[in-house]
């Protein structure tokens, strides 16, 4: 238990650099902040680390699992039955999001320091990323609900904050509002379904079957009675859980909720890497993580809404993807699909006809974390790749670039090992986990399995449609006049090359050991039971999807290597309302406007602000000006007229006399 | 019987010179039928025996009040005194004459309904010498803590009217 | 004897003339001499009790004495504030001190 009293420095560190850069940014030096930022966050990288051997390294228990450890747990807002805590949760899943959090905003701090140099609020920049940091920090170490649904919050206002970090300009804005707003409609069910659940559960705690090793002087959990639930009503504790991953949704941009993020690339692609990729999209799905044994026990039927969701998201931000023309909106198109991979993943695990907890049960959980581990590594760097070459071409648009790989040989690899990545070809780290997912989907129904095999070979092609065109393909020899692109400085390039180590590092390692069964792969770490768990590849799956990605590159790398791509204009033509409609992500940012703006506001907000107006501003008036008059009326009293006072007296005299004399 | 008649004589003097005195427009005139009142007024102490109140109330009201009313009245008024007019506005008369009839009426009521007894008077005045030591004097009901403090009071509104009716310091 | 209710009858007369005259005329010093006429209905009163209905105290003599001497000084104040208020607004009418209206 002592090894972990250090664990509320992870917190308190990046909270503190937060408090030093927001009050006394402005008057530091960029690199003093910007050192200040980093070096907080090195520390809390290397406790990270600590805390993952401590953790992992300890003995399991007699029944084959972690213990879950509670370092600090205090009760902050007593309310009668419930309360509200805050605390520390080691358990498996949050060490590991601890692990992923802390270095990829590690290489993003290193990054930001070439990325942003010479940026007017390069001290603000730091702060709000320290803030962020803490944030989602906390909210994955979470002991409750609720605790977690504040941090979630703040991660939200991080986010606002950071995508309009260009606040000047108008788009900026306009992306970190819509941003903050959809998030926060969606948090509005998330607080409906925790309030539901802590109601009749009497606690917030999660449930946790396993053993929990108290610190000294926490506060104990409750456990949530949820069978008390099920006997109170047998939908709320399923409609709780559902609304809760509406929250999850919003925040991990499952569709309909998913059109914040492209609009967020309008932030700087360092915090794009960061929150947008690899950490605070996937708060949503580290929330069914968290309740998943909740899900599991309470709510197996509502799990294939959950299905159902990430199939359609994944399937729509890939076909949306194929046809973008500006690189970060490709890439976030992306994140969105593997989001939404990562939430089919959790949906699936559980058979969905038998509802017994065999060992399928487990293989959907754990790749839905795997993938969530790797896609956050190959993810970041692409998108790090992706700022290395905006930094170099100036613009976004694929149409300024091509042929660039002459120029930024190391951006060129790493990418390339990233997009392998992405692709899931063996050897690469993404591989392992697409297609650990694809065997769990495959188990739950042949639909679905064949259903995300297919949105993998989109995202092979669209993937390296867009490697080909950066890096290939015709060179903008016009702009590369003006400009010569160069090689990102070292700043930016080494946090491209950690990544790409991990990536292949824990890609050749699950690779040979999830064939040749090896210990020590992930699934041994992290999984629904947390039982020691031993990935063993299905060769038949294993080489379906191989095949079918090799493939999708080929088609790719022939209709975009070369120099001009008549195939891919023919095609233009051939269908240019459907790409037309692809490339403006088929009218979904039109369809949410027309939905809020003709039927919300004229017809519900409109009446109730007039009524708001009118009536209740209205009855505020007429007291004010019912007063108002009986003062000016009352006014000609003070006439000034002694006389008029003279008879005022007396009439009061002998009005009282009267009154007198009657009693 | 002598009384009777005294008081009557006196009643009318006081009534009518209080009338004419409210309703004059000339001011001076007012002011002189104001110590017409007086006059009536002292009669009537002496008519009840009380003759030190009556030699106070010539001397001090009728003698020196009344100056003051017509030094004042000489200062204050622009034009000559023969012709100090005033115009009354008829509404004013109207509102004023009920509030006191009603007043008038109030205080009637309740004379008429109070029995009042009238103990026997003594016919004799009241001696300076006890009037004398109860002024002076220090005992339970005896008025020397009055007396002091209405001579203080007295020196107190002298000093207050020369104060408020002294002339500006010019700046020069 | 005359009866007491004859001098009650008269003060309050007189009493009334001078709050009739009080609130009607606009001159200031018409006012106070009004208000002088008050002050004596009610000597006349304090008189006219002390006499005939308690004739073994002075209380009600001394009361009308001391009456008479605050009336003058009352007299004496109000004459200087009236000059006071001629001089600064050169009139002697009661509208002319108006200022404290709303």
């Amino acid at each position: 238990m002592e090894i972990y009293s250090y664990s509320f420095l992870i917190l308190l560190l990046p909270a503190l650099s937060f408090v030093i850069l927001a009050l006394a940014g402005m008057k530091m030096s960029h690199k003093t902040a910007g050192l200040i930022g980093t070096t907080s966050l090195g520390l809390v990288t290397v406790l990270s680390y600590l805390t993952a051997f401590a953790y992992f390294g300890a003995d399991r228990l007699a029944d084959g699992t972690y213990a879950t450890i509670v370092p600090y747990n205090f009760t902050w807002l007593p309310l009668g039955n419930l309360h509200f805590d805050m605390g520390i949760l080691l358990d498996p899943i949050s060490v590991m999001m601890l692990i992923v959090i802390s270095t990829v905003s590690f290489m993003v701090h290193i990054y930001s320091f070439g990325y942003m140099h010479g940026e007017k609020g390069f001290q603000r920049y730091y702060a709000f990323l320290s803030l962020f940091t803490m944030s989602m920090l906390g909210l994955v170490l979470a002991t409750n609900i609720f605790q977690m649904y504040t941090f979630w919050e703040l991660v939200g206002v991080s986010s606002y904050l950071l995508i309009g970090f260009y606040y000047p300009l108008k788009p900026a804005i306009a992306a970190s509002k819509k941003a903050f707003i959809v998030t926060r409609f969606a948090d509005m069910f998330f607080l409906i379904g925790i309030l539901m659940f802590g109601y009749y559960t009497d606690s917030f705690s999660f449930s946790f079957a396993g053993n929990i090793v108290m610190g000294e002087g926490t506060t104990p959990f409750i456990a949530g009675n949820a069978a008390k639930a099920v006997a109170a009503a047998g939908f709320i504790l399923p409609t709780a859980l559902v609304l809760m991953f509406i929250g999850g949704a919003g925040k991990s941009a499952m569709f309909p909720l998913h059109i914040w993020l492209p609009d967020a690339m309008e932030g700087p692609t360092p915090v794009s890497a960061l929150i947008h990729a690899a950490t605070m999209v996937v708060a949503g799905v580290f929330q069914i993580a968290r309740m998943f044994p909740l899900w599991v026990e309470y709510a197996q039927p509502q799990m294939s809404i959950v299905v159902w969701v990430g199939v359609f998201t994944a399937f729509y931000a890939a076909a949306v993807a194929c046809a973008q023309s500006d690189i970060k909106r490709v890439l976030a198109f992306s994140t969105i699909s593997q989001i939404a991979f990562m939430m089919v993943a959790l949906g699936v695990s559980l058979p969905g006809h038998h509802g017994v907890l065999d060992n399928h049960a487990q293989l959907g959980f754990m790749a839905g974390m795997f993938h969530l581990f790797t896609h956050a590594m190959f993810k970041a760097c692409l998108f790090l790749g992706a700022g290395c070459i905006i930094h170099a071409v100036h613009s976004n648009e694929m149409a300024m670039m091509g042929g660039l790989r002459k120029y930024m040989p190391i951006t060129n690899i790493t990418f390339l090992i990233s997009c392998f990545a992405i692709a899931g070809i063996p050897f690469f780290s993404g591989f392992s986990s697409k297609d650990e997912i694809i065997t769990a989907c495959f188990a739950y129904s042949p639909v679905v399995g064949w259903i995300m095999t297919g949105i993998a070979a989109m995202t092979a092609f669209y993937m390296f449609r867009l490697y080909y065109g950066i890096f290939w393909g015709t060179e903008n020899v016009e702009a590369h006049e003006h400009h010569t692109p160069h090689e990102a400085p070292a700043t930016m390039t080494i946090p491209l090359i950690v990544l790409c180590v991990i990536t292949m590092g824990v890609g050749i390692y699950s690779t040979i050991a999830g064939f040749a069964g090896w210990g020590g792969s992930f699934g041994q770490f992290v999984n629904a039971e947390g039982t020691n768990y031993t990935i063993h590849f299905d060769t038949q799956i294993a080489a379906t999807s191989t095949i079918i990605a090799i493939l999708s590159i080929c088609l790719a790398t022939y209709i975009y290597k070369g120099e001009s791509q008549p195939i891919a204009d023919r095609l233009y033509k051939a269908f240019p309302k459907l790409h037309r409609a692809a490339y403006k992500r088929f009218y979904q940012d039109e369809i949410w406007q027309y939905v809020t703006h003709r039927i919300i506001f004229r017809c519900i907000s409109k009446p109730v602000a007039w009524f708001d107006r009118h009536v209740v501003d209205g009855t505020f008036n007429f007291m004010a000006w019912g007063a108002n008059e009986a003062g000016e009326s009352l006014r000609p009293w003070q006439s000034g007229d002694v006389r008029q006072y003279a008879v005022w007296f007396l009439t009061g005299t002998v009005a009282l006399t009267l009154i007198l004399l009657a009693i | 019987m002598a009384n009777t008649v005294m008081f009557i004589i006196l009643a009318v003097l006081i009534i009518g010179s209080a009338l004419m005195c409210v309703t004059t427009t000339r001011i001076m005139r007012a002011a002189t039928f104001m110590l017409f009142v007086l006059f009536g007024v002292a009669g009537i102490y002496f008519l009840l025996d009380y003759t030190f109140l009556g030699a106070a109330q010539i001397s001090v009201y009728a003698g020196g009040v009344t100056m003051i009313y017509v030094f004042a009245i000489q200062l204050v008024s622009k034009r000559t005194l023969q012709g100090l007019e005033e115009r009354v506005k008829s509404s004013k008369m109207i509102g004023g004459g009920l509030v006191a009839l009603a007043g008038l009426v109030v205080v009637s009521l309740i004379l008429l309904k109070t029995g009042f007894f009238t103990l026997a008077p003594a016919n004799v005045e009241v001696p300076m010498k006890e009037i004398g030591t109860a002024l002076v004097g220090a005992g339970k009901y005896q008025y020397v803590l009055a007396f002091e403090f209405i001579s203080l009071f007295l020196l107190a509104c002298i000093i207050g009217g020369l104060v408020v009716a002294r002339k500006e310091k010019k700046e020069e | 004897m005359v009866p007491v209710e004859c001098y009650f009858a008269l003060s309050a007369l007189l009493f009334f003339i001078g709050v009739y005259g009080f609130v009607t005329r606009r001159n200031l010093i018409a006012m106070l001499i009004s208000v002088e006429l008050v002050l004596n209905a009610v000597d006349i009163n304090f008189a006219a009790i002390n006499r005939l209905l308690y004739p073994n105290g002075m209380e009600g003599m001394f009361m009308t004495l001391f009456v008479i001497g605050v009336a003058a000084a009352e007299s004496a104040v109000a004459i200087a504030i009236i000059i006071n208020v001629y001089r600064n607004f050169h009139s002697d009418s009661v509208d002319s001190i108006k200022n404290m209206k709303w």
